[in-house]
């Protein structure tokens, strides 16, 4: 009823959209203007990747309340789904050496097979959500945690390697470089390598933030605040709850496509539990319940990990003094600290449950004040 | 067949006295916070770090041992006053994101000091002798760690029966308030919970990591998870359960490891079907399966959710 009303004309959400168009716009000009090695470009495209598994991953932890930890097992299905559908039929038997080319022996464009990606993954996902829905938090955690650590082991099975190759890698697939546009003579004429992957997240975030303002999204929130309240209004806790696991997975599938294509190669060992806490922290540190916010910390999270904090890695002197203590894998010590501290003095993380429309909002409510005085 | 079977079994029960020493952690801490401590595992794996590098710089290892349990159970302690004291009225979720930060700050803490290398771990003289029991050769620590472990648990059960701070342990799991109401000193009851729990990881990481001689600063994760699988499985909360759930896990698991060679002499396959890779899987398979039929675990106690 609220949203009828406001429907016509919100200026908080036309200047989000102002802002994300600006920001597409920006990464479109530094990618033709700055080269391509960059640690930027690096930081952008897996922030991207990133952005999009840990809005997935808030859809179930800050949207519905259930707290998931299946999220690097539903990528990797994600990655592995992409990654078998792509490799070009002539690559296969250089990528499947052991196992005579591989049973699968077609390949399909990319963006059919990233759909494929999350529709496989959304299927496990219902397959694990009939015994792992019907459980309580903590024990939801440790279930999808462990069913994440099976669909490792499965993936890694030797009978499996005609379709998985095994505990090998698969290569050769289409890459996010594969997107730049080249002339006659390969020489790269237009950089779309970095704004494909986020146009690929912002569709598909832009997917879930209207789901979750539809009323199925309401539902979801009803059903995290208070699952009996709920069910007394009248909202099916397990049809609901699955929708969001599905559609979670889903999404989570998609970016581990994605991840799939950032690092160029997919190896299942590489899919632990650490990525999943990873996803986590980023989720955490955006806050849990805020779009907006995880975005924003998994590229302050990549950034910070990959690029900014890469100083604390090598000796630095100061004049003459050497500062102490830095060497390799001090960065990571650095950062988990800053962590361990918003986890434990700024709960509500970057953006506590407030959206990029919200920040308008509140200025606008102020300016109103200020000019009523 | 049994010359087969044995050794995996052997080795099984041994894994299985490891996990125990560390689901004992898991299951004390979930009965009185709620809380799934994630950087146990990790507190186990920073015990046998610990020894390495003690052991390195030339302290006797007579001295080591006694000393490595100490700091460990100092580390329990600080973790648990740094990281989940601040947030006991906080959300549960918010406890164990903390638990999960510890976790990834041990983890990447090992890697700065280590440099990311297996740490060979120092051979302790008696426990890493080889021994030839019932046919199968193995190392002392495989036959010793069980009956370790049993005397362990005798010891904290009766800890727990027979003393005041068990009482009031007991009390604290069973209702957190109403204890809290009745003079109980909640954060002592908690600290020792902690030392105690990570006491007995100390103890597992010695026994654990003299059969497998290395230590790296992942190698805390797949036990410390293995051991909390053992915990649900044995119902939460319940020592003995955790007790019969680790060994159950720890022989399960090595069973699988053998279970292609042990089929193929069977007469039952004739190629090998690489089933050693679900070692690993089973125990999630296990405890999906429990939780799915039993939720509560073999000897846990049925909770009640009240509106």
């Amino acid at each position: 009823m609220n949203n009828t009303t406001k429907k016509k004309a919100d200026p908080a959400i036309f200047f989000s959209a102002v802002v994300v168009l600006c920001i597409y716009a920006a990464v479109f000009i530094a990618e033709q203007t700055i080269a391509p090695t960059s640690m930027l470009f690096t930081v952008l495209k897996k922030g991207a990747t990133y952005a999009l598994v840990a809005v997935s991953m808030n859809l179930l932890n800050g949207f519905t309340g259930i707290f998931s930890l299946g999220q690097a097992g539903f990528m990797l299905i994600g990655a592995y789904t992409f990654g078998i559908f792509t490799i070009p039929a002539a690559q296969r038997i250089n990528v499947y050496q052991y196992y005579n080319g591989g049973i699968v022996q077609f390949s399909l464009p990319w963006f059919v097979a990233m759909l494929l990606a999350g529709l496989m993954a959304a299927f496990f996902a219902f397959l694990i959500g009939l015994p792992v829905l019907r459980l309580k938090s903590d024990y939801l955690a440790i279930a999808s945690l462990g069913f994440a650590e099976i669909i490792r082991a499965v993936f890694q099975w030797d009978k499996l390697g005609v379709i998985t190759n095994g505990s090998n890698m698969l290569n050769n697939y289409p890459t996010f470089n594969d997107f730049n546009i080249r002339n006659a003579s390969g020489k790269v004429t237009v950089y779309l390598s970095t704004l494909v992957p986020f146009i690929i997240a912002g569709v598909c975030i832009g997917v879930i933030i209207l789901l979750i303002n539809s009323t199925y999204g309401r539902a979801l929130k009803a059903i995290r605040d208070d699952e009996i309240a709920a069910e007394a209004m009248g909202i099916r806790l397990a049809s609901h709850k699955r929708l969001a696991f599905c559609i979670s997975s889903f999404f989570a599938g998609v970016g581990g496509a994605m991840l799939a294509m950032y690092q160029t190669t997919v190896q299942a060992k590489s899919f632990t539990t650490a990525m999943t806490y990873e996803i986590l922290l980023i989720v955490v540190i955006g806050g849990i319940g805020s779009v907006t916010g995880s975005c924003l910390s998994s590229f302050l999270f990549v950034a910070c990990s990959e690029w900014w904090l890469r100083f604390l890695d090598q000796k630095q002197v100061i004049g003459t003094f050497q500062v102490p203590m830095l060497r390799n894998g001090f960065r990571l010590v650095v950062f988990s600290v800053i962590i361990m501290i918003v986890v434990l003095f700024f709960r509500q993380g970057i953006m506590g449950t407030k959206e990029l429309p919200d920040l308008f909002r509140s200025q606008h409510k102020k300016e109103k004040e200020a000019q009523g005085k | 067949m049994w010359n087969t079977v044995f050794p995996y079994l052997l080795s099984g029960i041994s894994v299985g006295g490891q996990y125990a020493l560390i689901a004992i952690g898991y299951t004390m801490v979930y009965g009185i916070l709620r809380l799934i401590n994630f950087a146990h595992g990790d507190v186990f794996m920073v015990a046998g770090i610990i020894m390495v590098y003690m052991a390195a710089s030339g302290v006797p290892l007579w001295l080591c041992i006694p000393l490595v349990l100490a700091l460990t159970a100092l580390i329990g302690f600080t973790i648990e006053r740094v990281a989940y004291k601040p947030l006991r009225n906080a959300p549960r979720m918010s406890a164990m994101i903390s638990a999960i930060g510890v976790s990834y700050a041990l983890q990447n803490l090992v890697l700065y000091i280590t440099g990311g290398l297996n740490q060979l771990y120092p051979t302790i003289p008696w426990i890493s002798q080889s021994v030839t029991v019932f046919g199968a050769t193995t190392k002392i620590v495989t036959v010793v760690t069980p009956f370790l472990t049993l005397l362990l648990v005798i010891a904290l059960v009766q800890l727990i029966n027979h003393t005041k701070i068990g009482m009031a342990m007991r009390a604290v799991s069973r209702d957190f308030e109403t204890s809290q109401l009745m003079g109980i000193r909640i954060n002592r009851v908690i600290s020792i919970t902690f030392v105690i729990g990570t006491f007995l990881a100390g103890v597992a990481s010695i026994l654990y990591f003299t059969n497998y001689t290395t230590v790296i600063q992942t190698s805390g994760a797949m036990p410390g998870l293995k051991a909390f699988v053992a915990a649900v499985f044995g119902g939460i909360g319940s020592i003995p359960g955790a007790v019969v759930g680790a060994f159950i896990i720890g022989i399960a698991e090595n069973i699988i490891k053998g279970l292609d060679i042990m089929l193929f002499k069977l007469g039952l396959i004739h190629g090998p079907l690489g089933l050693a890779t679900f070692s690993d899987a089973f125990s999630f398979a296990l405890l999906i399966i429990i939780l799915a039929v039993k939720p509560t675990g073999l000897f846990g106690e049925k909770n009640t959710d009240k509106v």
